[in-house]
């Protein structure tokens, strides 16, 4: 356990990673419904690294993320509905119903780019932090990806860009491949023949650190760190955040194999049991944060549910709005071929 | 009017974008490859030191820096050198750049320009003669000048610097040394409008980049016949000026489109498929395509140029597009 939070920052947080929680949950089930076409990446597990990084990026940060985007804009403030719209592709989806759940960006909240091509987000994550540089505002560009990012090549070009030309990247490598994430542990032998991920960043002379991903203070601390390593010019940091995978990624499509997620867990009225007792009780994110929290009083474990109940009603407004959004008009799809 | 060869031309445009934005910058300054008018780029690199980078050899990092840097709102320019060396890129080229805005439903802007030499350069081999612009063609989004003249290449790269939309500047390799007649005050030439650059009546020879010169030189051969070519140099190939080139078949009734993209699906091919669309009624006779045979480029001179368009290739198609009737 790292750094304790400032109580206002993990609470705010809490309720990100509940927002995200809850609107996962929801697109599990529409699709279950076949309320969208098409396959889909949950957050679910990971919610603290995303929700730790972006309360430490302000208006003028960029980021670039994947295919596993949700809880990215989520945390940094996207409105639930027009992504759920979005993810339903519906005509008031953030993007129009032209991007769908694999491509959710809002440029005015800072994010460059939702590359679905696992290694491109790294390159264009580099390009930001040229951008940041050349305007010179002490920006810094955060650039998500997964471990399987790093099996493309062009990774490998973008590390050693960013090196050479030290640039402000924070890199966020969510490693959510691993059994545990003590060094050397848990990594995905069959497609890498690294056992430290790490390592391929620092053979580029890139600062790294390897932090438990689900533990939201944990990765607040570290991200603290490297970004202000990145704005002060000393160049790009990059961190794995190595998170146990929820078993509901497991299988080729996401399958609720952990349920609705009974917050009770976190305030100790109800105990993990069954299958997945190990991981809720060690790896949930969002159920470790509020644990930590509720265990401060009979006060702070009713706000938790609060908490959770205003994430339900939102993410339940967002639904409600999504399914009720027209389809986009067909002779809109030649709109927007160039600016 | 003063006379400036290519790549003169391209360096102006290149100094003259660096001097009125501020936000532009070159990834890349070996736009001239490592031929003799190389050093025509070292005043660029003096004024501008602080936004001038060169990259390692690293096309697609290199692409993708300038890609993700104009998402986040700056304007850079890529040089991605010999036309063979995009398909490095080629993700990040046709799959990121050129959808970026659609994908964001108008959202994002990709206002990234690269820059490469194409084309049969003498002795390249297969790996270094590529024009890849047919194939930048099936991707929607970008824009894609081939421009053949000095002036064309000013024009063409102050406008791809001031568009919103990722754009490509394909330059023949041959390109560089040919010098042709500038006007005193440059202005930006437009994406999408074709130019005639010789008048006739007889046929249309549709062409772009070094195929404009050779063009030009069978047109003046055809000339000495009694025969009256019109060169049409569409000057971008997205957008295609379809307009220009039907008015030119409507005033002549005969069509040979040339270009250095292999045969098939290319640019050449293009242009036939868009004039037997709308312009059928106007053809006097079938349309001929003179390309790059549809076969690797080998080295050696002579088997080099068995597979190249040239000047005599193209006053030949013209002759044969005469004789139909």
């Amino acid at each position: 356990m790292s750094q304790p939070l400032p109580d206002d920052l993990a609470w705010s947080m809490l309720a990100r990673m509940l927002l995200i929680r809850r609107f996962e949950e929801a697109v599990l089930r529409l699709s279950n419904e076949k309320q969208f076409v098409g396959h889909y990446h949950l957050y679910i597990g990971q919610e603290g690294t995303g929700a730790a990084i972006m309360a430490l990026l302000d208006a003028r940060d960029r980021i670039a993320t994947t295919h596993r985007n949700h809880g990215h804009v989520l945390a940094r403030g996207v409105d639930p509905g027009a992504a759920m719209a979005e993810i339903l592709g519906r005509a008031t989806g953030l993007n129009g119903g032209r991007g769908g759940t694999i491509h959710l960006c809002d440029p005015a909240l800072g994010f460059i780019s939702t590359s679905g091509i696992v290694g491109g987000c790294i390159s264009l994550g580099v390009g930001g932090g040229y951008a940041c540089r050349q305007l010179g505002n002490g920006a810094v560009s955060a650039v998500f990806f997964g471990d399987g990012a790093l099996e493309e090549g062009v990774s490998f070009e973008a590390l050693n860009i960013a090196s050479l030309w030290r640039l402000p990247v924070l890199f966020v490598c969510e490693n959510n491949s691993a059994g545990s994430w003590a060094p050397g542990e848990g990594y995905p032998t069959l497609v890498h023949a690294s056992s430290d991920l790490c390592s391929i960043a620092r053979s580029v002379n890139i600062a790294t650190e390897r932090i438990d991903g689900a533990d939201a203070a944990a990765v607040h601390a570290a991200a603290s760190d490297a970004i202000a390593r990145c704005r002060a010019g000393q160049g790009p940091v990059f961190i794995e955040a190595v998170t146990k995978r929820w078993p509901g990624n497991n299988p080729l499509w996401p399958e609720p194999v952990t349920g609705t997620t009974d917050l009770r867990m976190a305030t100790g009225e109800m105990t993990p049991a069954g299958e997945h007792a190990d991981w809720l009780e060690r790896h949930d994110p969002v159920l470790r944060l509020g644990r930590m929290l509720a265990g401060q009083g009979a006060d702070a474990a009713a706000r938790v549910l609060k908490l959770d109940a205003e994430a339900r009603a939102r993410i339940d407004a967002a639904v409600t709005f999504a399914l009720g959004s027209p389809l986009p008009a067909a002779e809109t799809a030649f709109d927007h071929v160039f600016a | 009017m003063p006379v400036q060869s290519y790549a003169e031309a391209l360096v102006d445009a290149l100094y003259d974008s660096l001097a009125a934005d501020p936000r532009v910058s070159l990834i890349g300054s070996y736009v001239l490859g490592l031929g003799p008018q190389r050093q025509l780029m070292d005043r660029v690199r003096r004024d501008f030191r602080d936004r001038v980078v060169d990259p390692p050899t690293a096309e697609a990092g290199a692409a993708a820096t300038g890609i993700g840097a104009a998402m986040a709102g700056v304007r850079p320019f890529v040089d991605l050198g010999t036309g063979s060396f995009p398909y490095l890129a080629w993700s990040q080229i046709v799959n990121e750049a050129a959808v970026g805005h659609y994908m964001s439903g108008g959202k994002i802007t990709v206002p990234v320009t690269f820059h490469l030499l194409h084309g049969v350069r003498g002795g390249g081999a297969s790996q270094h003669s590529h024009s890849p612009q047919a194939m930048m063609c099936n991707a929607p989004g970008l824009e894609i000048a081939v421009p053949a003249t000095a002036a064309d290449v000013y024009g063409l790269v102050r406008s791809a610097f001031a568009s919103a939309n990722p754009t490509v500047i394909v330059s023949h390799a041959k390109l560089l040394g040919i010098e042709s007649e500038v006007a005193v005050d440059r202005q930006p030439i437009p994406f999408g409008r074709a130019e005639v650059k010789r008048g006739g009546r007889d046929v249309t020879i549709v062409a772009n980049s070094l195929m404009v010169h050779y063009s030009l030189a069978a047109a003046a051969e055809l000339a000495r016949d009694g025969i009256a070519a019109e060169v049409v140099d569409l000057r971008t190939v997205a957008p295609l000026d379809e307009r220009a080139i039907l008015d030119s078949v409507a005033r002549t009734g005969r069509l040979v489109v040339v270009d250095e993209c292999p045969l098939r699906c290319g640019i050449a091919s293009e242009v036939a498929a868009t004039v037997t669309e709308h312009g059928f009624e106007l053809l006097k006779a079938p349309i001929q395509r003179v390309t790059r045979a549809q076969v690797p480029v080998p080295y050696s001179p002579p088997l080099e140029a068995a597979v190249t368009p040239d000047a005599a290739k193209i006053a030949a198609a013209v002759r044969y597009v005469l004789a139909r009737r």
